[in-house]
């Protein structure tokens, strides 16, 4: 059992939670994930560590409530015990083989939507550990929206867009790629996009055009997340590729966005996806 | 007494009816009860040089636990097939008898074979239900510890051996439930979960094993960690061979096509048939499952009894159907469409991504090729599409490369295998492996066999050491 140590409201609907899983927070690296599972009738939810703490042995989880499972992992509260935490999982980001020397050459730019940022967090600060200070352009629909804000500016280059502009560059994490390249004059020859899977292919497209090699962080639906069941499966490079051992992370320019957003929404339609008609034992509801 | 065994028939066993049990998750056989077991075993022609043990993966002495049913001695039976087998209520229901032990039975040659499958499972279920007449005291410990990787068949079968010769036993499993593909491949309606599975790991638990769930050997910790940080004296990998494969035809990544693995998985593990558990199941009107084994015929019934028409699409014939003959038995008379001969290429899908459909081709059978088997050949021209939405894959897994990835020195072949010597002793010193992850997909029986013998080689190495 692992416990939840504390609970925190970033944004509307979106979570972080300090878990207490002592083995994988000393073997987790950047990039990596877990995957979860509330109780003993829970689903299997894989979710990315974004940040972890080897010496208190507590990893960091930030979860928007979207569907039903997430609902359920967001009403737990510090004191509850999850039933499952297993990790971490996937390979770790790639800048992690690079040498100290190779890093620091580097120009390199995140772009974080959504829940995304979290996971942006760590690379960001294990790269501020190793001498590197990124940009990091921050996208939401508005200003309300915004997570993990000043952590990240202890660590790098914050620039932040919203839609509605109520905060920042006015457009979405695309424009403001644009305008630090076109109008700012800026070099960039790595850029790491997480977010929402549409925010992931449009930037990718973008990046693509000022030939920035891009890595971006799917999230894919899984079931065990070793390797056993293919529910992960991505084409990327028109070849099949198991999110949750070879990913997570994958060339951005390689990935087929239209399928994996297509099997994202593979039980959207299901009755257990629906808080309304799936109605559950625990926490009373 | 050997004549009289002649004459008595095969003792029928009692099974759900079909038309029922296609609706719900609940065991099929109904198993023997205890005269029926003592009236199978009467028919034992008790042969001098016995047949069925040879053909027996790990040499059950058949004839001595059949007597002593004979003579009404249940717990003697259970002493003897405790032996060579530790998990004989598992075996007596998945073994592939006609191929084993009952292929080999004399008595097959004019009648029908004893049915040693139902006395073992007869016999292991008695265990399970008088646990108190199995307790042994427990051992003494002897210091030296030693990690297990998986907690299938073949990782709870060298855990067992290993406690009981008094070395501190660990089991890391990555799931969050111990059993491997006991708890997570085969469906309820053959091995029952709770009933059986879950006794037989606590049996394991019992003797002093630790089971940590939820740790991905090569993720959360590496063999090597094992070892050098973490303490044990030796590991023993029994990761199974749990990568699933696919065709690689066109429209294999549509809405709607899963692995078998993945549906099973869904299905037993995650209970996702069962309202109150929120792991969610595609669920399909019609849905074709390609493969012919043992993992096609638990995919296509669970899909049956998940309110589909369920169809197996199958490249060779009837004959050549790598499956047990009773799943297929049964799979029929739950009224499972096979077709035969007859293989996809291509799966149709409609303008949302949706399987509508699949094509496949007619196949004959050509010359036999380097397995003695008789491979498919298209015949031209015999394209033909059929109606579903959903198509399930079962072509065979094979092990999962993440922990060879992760250690040192651990040598695979070809086809991903570990490589291991008879004793199951890998190319890294300390390091044994056994089971599916040696093999590639087998049986249960050829993996608790390999990890009983890896338990006595590691006792080897230990007590040299
Ligand atoms: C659907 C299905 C039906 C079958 N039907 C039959 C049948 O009727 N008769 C029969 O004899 N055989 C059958 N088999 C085959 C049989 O189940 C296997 O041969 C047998 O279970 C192999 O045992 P094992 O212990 O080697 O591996 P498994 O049972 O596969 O167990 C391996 C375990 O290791 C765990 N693991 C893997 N990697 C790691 C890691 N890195 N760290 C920690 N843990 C890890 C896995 O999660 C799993 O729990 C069937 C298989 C399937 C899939
Ligand atoms: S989640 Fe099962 S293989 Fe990736």
């Amino acid at each position: 059992m692992y416990p939840i140590l504390t609970k925190k409201l970033l944004a509307p609907h979106i979570y972080e939670l300090v878990v207490e899983a002592p083995r994988i927070a000393r073997s987790a690296q950047p990039g990596q994930f877990v995957i979860v599972r509330t109780d003993a009738k829970g689903e299997r939810i894989p979710l990315t560590i974004c940040d972890y703490d080897r010496e208190r042995g507590t990893v960091t989880l930030v979860i928007q409530e979207v569907g039903y499972s997430s609902r359920k992992i967001c009403a737990m509260e510090p004191g509850e015990k999850m039933a499952d935490v297993a990790g971490p999982l996937g390979r770790p980001s790639d800048l992690l083989e690079l040498s100290d020397e190779e890093l620091r050459a580097k120009k390199i730019l995140f772009v974080a939507g959504g829940v995304g940022t979290a996971p942006v967090y760590p690379q960001v600060k294990w790269l501020k550990e190793h001498g590197v200070e990124a940009d990091v352009i921050i996208g939401a629909k508005t200003a309300s929206m915004f997570t993990y804000v000043e952590e990240m500016r202890k660590v790098g280059r914050v620039h932040l867009c919203t839609d509605d502009g109520s905060e920042g560059f006015h457009g979405m994490v695309t424009g403001l790629i644009s305008k630090l390249v076109e109008e700012d004059g800026r070099e960039f020859d790595h850029c790491v996009i997480i977010g929402p899977m549409i925010m992931m292919k449009f930037g990718s497209l973008t990046t693509k055009k000022y030939g920035i090699p891009t890595i971006v962080s799917l999230n894919a639906l899984m079931v065990d997340g070793t390797g056993m069941c293919g529910a992960c499966r991505v084409t990327v490079d028109g070849k099949t590729r198991f999110t949750c051992v070879e990913g997570p992370e994958f060339d951005g320019h390689l990935v087929d966005y239209d399928e994996a957003m297509r099997r994202q929404a593979m039980y959207r339609d299901n009755p257990k996806n629906n808080p309304e008609t799936h109605k559950c034992s625990c926490h009373g509801n | 007494m050997a004549t009289k065994g002649n004459k008595i028939p095969r003792t029928p066993v009692r099974e759900q009816d079909p038309a029922i049990r296609a609706t719900n998750f609940e065991e099929v056989c109904l198993g023997y009860d205890e005269q029926e077991a003592m009236l199978e075993a009467t028919r034992c022609l008790r042969c001098p040089r016995p047949r069925c043990v040879q053909a027996c993966p790990v040499g059950i002495n058949i004839p001595g636990f059949v007597g002593k049913l004979a003579d009404g001695d249940i717990k003697g039976a259970a002493d003897i097939i405790g032996l060579d087998s530790s998990l004989p209520s598992v075996c007596g229901r998945v073994c592939p008898q006609e191929t084993q032990c009952e292929g080999s039975c004399v008595l097959g040659i004019k009648n029908e074979p004893l049915a040693i499958g139902k006395l073992e499972r007869f016999t292991g279920d008695w265990k399970i239900a008088h646990p108190e007449q199995f307790e042994t005291a427990p051992a003494t410990p002897n210091g030296k510890r030693v990690a297990i990787v998986g907690s299938g068949p073949a990782g709870l079968a060298c855990a067992s051996d290993l406690a009981r010769l008094g070395y501190d036993v660990t089991i890391f499993e990555a799931l969050h439930k111990a059993g491997g593909v006991l708890v997570y491949g085969i469906p309820e309606f053959r091995l029952p979960k709770e009933r059986i599975v879950a006794k037989e790991v606590e049996t394991v638990q019992k003797l002093g094993v630790k089971i940590e769930t939820d740790v991905v050997i090569g993720r959360t910790m590496t063999v090597d960690q094992l070892l050098d940080d973490e303490g044990f004296d030796a590991v023993f990998i029994g990761s199974g061979a749990g990568l699933p494969r696919f065709m690689g035809i066109p429209g294999e990544n549509l809405n709607g096509v899963f692995s078998a693995n993945e549906m099973l998985t869904r299905a037993n593990l995650m209970h996702a048939w069962e309202e109150e558990y929120d792991t969610p199941i595609y669920q399909g009107k019609r849905m074709v499952i390609v493969g012919g084994g043992n993992v096609a015929m638990d995919a296509v019934r669970t899909a049956k009894r998940l309110g589909a028409d369920a169809v197996i699409v199958y490249r060779r014939s009837e004959a050549e159907l790598p499956a047990r003959v009773e799943e297929v038995h049964h799979a029929k008379q739950e009224g499972i469409d096979f077709r035969m001969l007859t293989n996809p290429v291509r799966i149709l899908g409609d303008e949302s991504g949706k399987v509508c459909g699949i094509e496949c081709v007619k196949m004959e059978l050509g010359e036999p090729d380097a397995s003695g088997r008789r491979s498919p050949v298209e015949v031209p021209g015999s394209n033909f599409t059929m109606d579903c939405d959903v198509v399930i894959m079962a072509l065979g897994t094979s092990p999962n490369p993440l922990i060879k990835d992760t250690t040192e020195g651990l040598e695979v072949t070809r086809r991903g295998c570990l490589v291991a010597d008879e004793e199951g002793a890998t190319t890294r010193k300390g390091v044994f492996a056994g089971g599916d992850a040696v093999t590639g997909a087998a049986t249960v029986i050829l993996a608790m066999g390999a990890g009983r013998k890896s338990a006595a080689a590691i006792h080897e190495y230990l007590s040299e050491k």
